[in-house]
């Protein structure tokens, strides 16, 4: 990248395209989004784009220019994180690390969908593991492993529950708890709102 | 490192190989024991975590976590080495920050001594395609080639985390055509075929195929099809979590889409290692490709014996 573009990238932000949002991928050093050109190449390489309303362009776009509502967009959950966008900015955005930490912001703000959560707060954190084969539920995978001569549960957290609590406690230490719990409580609150603005219509 | 062994590795499994599609884990002990390569079991590791989710929710978990994964092979010295690309993904990416920003190595080994590890950064993850293909080479690999496929028809799925970010990865920057798995295959005889988007993603990292299962299927149909369309025989590729899309999806394809396909897809999944072992002339049960029908609801959800039909006939 020329010293050029590297001056105008980390330039003051002007008032008008400040906000929360566009401030905090700032601090979170990802200010080179401010580089786009808006020219299209990583819409035009998206998978996803191809048969999702999901479109790059516009997501960094709405972060940029300060629209929250970019948060709450499923869409951003589309992105299968394939890296051509990565690859083939023309201006060097890392933009599929931009939207994995547009999807950080919105899990802060509670927006995470009902499965992500259950997926992140019952399960990775719970077993250590992202697809766990213990428990009830999973014995025919255990079955599996041993049709191929593997022992039931393999050397991972699953035979070892002292490496499970050591998991646990760094993503104690490092805020992830925290996280979920806000997130449940912000969900929730959102619903009984909801619930609420629903009496009231009727 | 005991005489008979050329490499010596940490086999981090990760979650969808050991949970899911053990038939890989057996066949990548198995094939690397085979070529003199000793995998050593690494005690209490986790999920990698995976990167399209876990990194996706809080980066610094992502991050601490993978370093306790890493921290695992350097207590015995060894490289971790992961046949999963998202865990390549994880691992690599978290290693290849951690070395260039100094200030976080030390906020996560901060974390870290809190129960009572240490990351150090010396020892580069590796995925088990480049493990054969830079470690050992073609040239090593061919040695061990007793028979070869006649007529295999093989469409070769990459993935994407195990070429990007190119700058991450040790391909030199490929990423639009690399060709490395296509000769690793091709050593086996097989033919591996062209196919439209070949380098496509399967649709199921990134956190999509627990968002809208739908939307991942969607991209496995397109993939598919493509397949189809070039003659493939078999699908040859190298993560689980794709070998899952892949194999699983093609049922989910069949169910969801069945109006727009035609015929339902029925194309055998098959893991890089799996490949390599029956043309070293290896028992297809060392390498997980015999199923015991007594069990129901679980992998593989498409059939591989017409590919064990094709290694009977051609091979053996």
């Amino acid at each position: 990248m020329s010293e050029n573009v590297e001056k105008y990238i980390k330039r003051k932000v002007y008032k008008s395209t400040s906000s929360r949002i566009t401030q905090r991928f700032v601090d979170a050093g990802l200010e080179k989004i401010r580089a786009c050109i808006n020219c299209g190449t990583c819409t035009g390489s998206c998978p996803s784009g191809r048969r999702t309303a999901y479109r790059t362009r516009s997501a960094l776009r709405r972060a940029l220019t300060g629209d929250e509502s970019v948060l709450q967009d499923i869409d951003i959950w589309l992105c299968s994180t394939c890296y051509y966008c990565y690859e083939r900015c023309p201006r060097d955005i890392p933009v599929t690390d931009m939207i994995i930490k547009l999807r950080n912001i919105a899990v802060e703000e509670g927006y995470i969908l009902d499965s992500h959560f259950a997926l992140a707060n019952n399960i990775f954190y719970a077993t250590g593991h992202g697809v766990p084969a213990n428990g009830e539920a999973n014995k025919r995978w255990r079955d599996l492993r041993e049709s191929y001569g593997l022992p039931p549960l393999p050397p991972t957290v699953h035979s070892y529950p002292e490496a499970v609590k050591e998991c646990q406690e760094l993503m104690k230490a490092v805020g992830f708890r925290d996280l979920m719990d806000n997130a449940a409580k912000i969900k929730e609150e959102r619903a009984k709102k909801e619930e609420k603005d629903k009496e009231r219509q009727i | 490192m005991s005489e008979e062994y050329k490499w010596r590795y940490g086999f981090f499994l990760g979650c969808v190989i050991p949970n899911r599609y053990p038939m890989i884990e057996v066949s990548i002990r198995n094939v690397f024991d085979h070529l003199g390569a000793e995998l050593l079991d690494l005690p209490g590791a986790s999920c990698c975590p995976a990167p399209g989710v876990f990194r996706a929710f809080h980066i610094p978990t992502w991050l601490v976590i993978a370093a306790r994964n890493i921290s695992i092979a350097e207590e015995l010295g060894v490289n971790p080495l992961t046949g999963c690309n998202g865990c390549y993904g994880t691992l690599r990416d978290a290693w290849y920050e951690l070395e260039h920003e100094y200030e976080l190595k030390k906020e996560v080994n901060k974390h870290l001594a809190k129960i009572g590890r240490n990351y150090k950064g010396n020892l580069e993850p590796k995925h088990v395609v480049q493990a054969l293909y830079l470690d050992m080479g073609l040239d090593y690999l061919k040695d061990f080639i007793k028979l070869t496929f006649s007529d295999l028809k093989v469409a070769v799925h990459y993935g994407c985390h195990i070429v990007k970010p190119s700058d991450k990865r040790p391909w030199n920057g490929e990423y639009e055509d690399p060709r490395f798995l296509d000769e690793i295959v091709e050593i086996t005889g097989a033919k591996s075929i062209n196919y439209k988007d070949k380098y496509m993603c399967c649709g199921a990292g990134g956190a999509v195929r627990t968002a809208v299962k739908e939307v991942a299927a969607d991209f496995t149909r397109e993939k598919l099809v493509n397949m189809k369309d070039a003659g493939a025989d078999i699908i040859v590729n190298c993560c689980p979590f794709c070998h899952l899309q892949l194999d699983l999806g093609q049922v989910e394809v069949n169910n969801i889409y069945g109006d727009i396909i035609g015929e339902p897809f029925h194309i055998p999944v098959i893991y890089i290692t799996q490949l390599l072992g029956v043309a070293f002339g290896m028992d297809p049960n060392l390498l997980g490709l015999v199923k015991n029908h007594e069990l129901q609801g679980v992998s593989p959800f498409i059939s591989v014996d017409p590919f064990l039909k094709l290694v009977k006939e051609q091979l053996i």
